[in-house]
């Protein structure tokens, strides 16, 4: 795949915290309109990664490249207006606020431009928006209800919602089926597929059953350094990968 | 929120302040004055209440913007004879441009950091108005009585000491103080401070620069402040170093806890709650601060939201 087609691109990238090295000259390469799925044991180093890509960590050295602009110093603020949406592993939303409220935050973020959007916003405008990412996530008829007083699973699609409504270009997955049950994940893989028609998907997952569904590519990390790239396929049959990761 | 919601809320607001200005018709004199200096520290209360309720900073440096807004209104009066219109605008300035630099170095930091740098540049806002006592005359103060031109309302003069200009002075200043704020709560900023509140590296993450907001927080709040001080000074004809005493400070954050953090009428509630408490205490017995005490511990215990925000979790969930 030629470089300049990329969506996303990491160079040599480096993370250290303190003496210890969570992310060692990693270059992904993630095209557009692809589903990649980010796979490897605990502490490989995946969440460091992108934590980097969506400007929640600065990078040790490295650059970061998204759709042909250095974003490496670019605050994360600004790079979810360039339409890098990150769900967090460990569920973060707004647990004090209601679900409608969760999704208004992200939804009014466009529509915010100028003075006068900033002091008064037809609320209608963001009130579609909010309905249309609930409905997507089948939260709709839970919009008045506060946040933590929704099921751990619920709180998950909340947090999807959230990122829906920010109108994600690169959408970040970490570990989105972590505590689901069978029905919510099959529900969700089709939800991630449904996603993908318009958005690339950055999947960082642990079920293989979901990797294998859903990825058109995988990348393998461990230890900090990515030791395999390829089709779910072959990384299914590389003996490297399977050593570290599958443990057969 | 849609359109009834909104005119439920905005509706009980200005019933609130019609009441407040029928009241002086029924007031006895001496109540019809302690509701004016409420209005006015209310408006102190309210301003403390968008930084502490509204974006999760809580600050004991307040009485620094409070008296910044009392100085830069009552020295232009004492010393270059301002009229009242013009010396609230030198004081709400003189609050603004303390805020924004206060703002700009003490965001850097948060939670408990924040609250001891706020206290310090506080404390040394104090010993400044003290050190500089050729000019403020320290905590003996300045009258301003004498000094203030009355206002010409069509013909008629009406001067500072009249307490009609005293009680609706404050009720204009409160009045717009209120929906002011309610205004910014209602807003899509409104919706960015409270998520800043909430988790604020969430907020950032979903694209808002978290520190801008809360540096427009901190103005909005100490243009508040600076607005109840310089409206103090004028209304009441008194400036002085007491103000800017750390006391000055605890005391909204005392008003908004008790009337209910996050509410916008709960620093109101707050402010003439604790009024009249200390009022009605220090009538009774000259251990009146004992009497406070206790109803504060008791308030803390059984309603640790506030007296309104107690009511808003009980009873009245739309309250904003």
């Amino acid at each position: 795949m030629a470089a300049v087609s990329a969506l996303l691109e990491t160079k040599a990238l480096c993370k250290h915290f303190g003496g210890l090295t969570a992310v060692h000259d990693v270059n992904l390469s993630v095209a557009p309109g692809e589903i990649r799925a980010l796979i490897g044991p605990n502490g490989a180093g995946k969440t460091t990664l992108v934590g980097m890509i969506c400007g929640r960590l600065a990078p040790s050295s490295g650059r970061i490249v998204y759709g042909g602009e250095d974003i490496t110093a670019t605050p994360p603020w600004k790079r979810l207006k360039r339409g890098i949406v990150y769900t967090f592993q460990v569920t973060s939303i707004f647990k004090g606020l209601s679900c409608y409220e969760n999704v208004a935050l992200p939804a009014q973020r466009k529509l915010m431009r100028g003075f006068a959007a900033r002091i008064a916003l037809s609320e209608s405008a963001v009130a579609t928006r909010v309905q249309a990412a609930l409905e997507s996530v089948g939260l709709a008829d839970e919009a008045k209800k506060q946040a933590d007083q929704l099921a751990y699973g619920h709180q998950r699609l909340l947090e999807l919602a959230m990122a829906l409504a920010a109108e994600p270009q690169l959408l970040i997955l970490d570990e989105p089926t972590q505590g689901l049950a069978e029905a919510e994940i099959a529900q969700l893989c089709a939800l991630v597929r449904t996603i993908a028609q318009r958005a690339t998907v950055l999947l960082i997952e642990h079920n293989m059953d979901v990797v294998l569904s859903l990825a058109s590519r995988v990348t393998v990390m461990d230890a900090g350094v990515i030791i395999g790239e390829g089709t779910p396929s072959e990384i299914a049959r590389d003996p490297v990968v399977q050593k570290a990761y599958l443990g057969r | 929120m849609n359109d009834r919601a909104l005119s439920r809320v905005v509706g009980l607001h200005l019933a609130v302040i019609a009441v407040l200005f029928v009241a002086q018709f029924v007031l006895p004199p001496y109540d019809h004055t302690n509701v004016a200096r409420i209005m006015v520290l209310a408006v102190y209360a309210l301003g403390y209440n968008v930084l502490l309720g509204y974006t999760g900073l809580m600050s004991l440096g307040h009485a620094m913007f409070f008296a910044a807004g009392m100085y830069g209104a009552g020295l232009p009066v004492y010393y270059f004879g301002f009229g009242a219109p013009a010396a609230l605008a030198t004081g709400i300035l003189c609050g603004i441009a303390v805020a924004a630099v206060f703002g700009l170095m003490a965001l850097r930091t948060s939670g408990v950091s924040f609250l001891i740098v706020s206290l310090m540049f506080a404390q040394a806002f104090y010993l400044a108005s003290l050190y500089f006592n050729e000019i403020t005359l320290g905590d003996q103060g300045l009258i301003l009585s004498g000094k203030l031109a009355p206002l010409d309302f069509g013909g008629a003069q009406v001067g500072f000491h009249e307490p009609v200009l005293k009680y609706n002075g404050a009720l204009l200043l409160f009045a717009v103080s209120l929906l002011g704020t309610l205004a910014l709560r209602l807003s899509p900023i409104g919706r960015v401070l409270i998520a800043i509140r909430e988790n604020e590296e969430r907020t950032r993450l979903l694209g808002y620069d978290s520190f801008r907001y809360k540096l427009l927080s901190l103005v909005v709040s100490g243009a508040l402040a600076s607005a109840a001080g310089a409206g103090y000074a004028l209304l009441f004809s008194y400036v002085g170093s007491t103000f800017a005493s750390i006391l000055f400070s605890i005391y909204p954050l005392l008003w908004s806890l008790l009337g209910g953090i996050g509410t916008i009428l709960g620093p109101l509630v707050g402010t003439a709650f604790m009024f009249y408490l200390v009022d009605v205490a220090s009538g009774l017995t000259s251990a009146y601060l004992l009497v406070v005490g206790v109803a504060l511990v008791v308030l803390v215990l059984w309603f640790p939201r506030g007296l309104l925000g107690t009511v808003r979790a009980k009873w009245l969930p739309w309250l904003p």
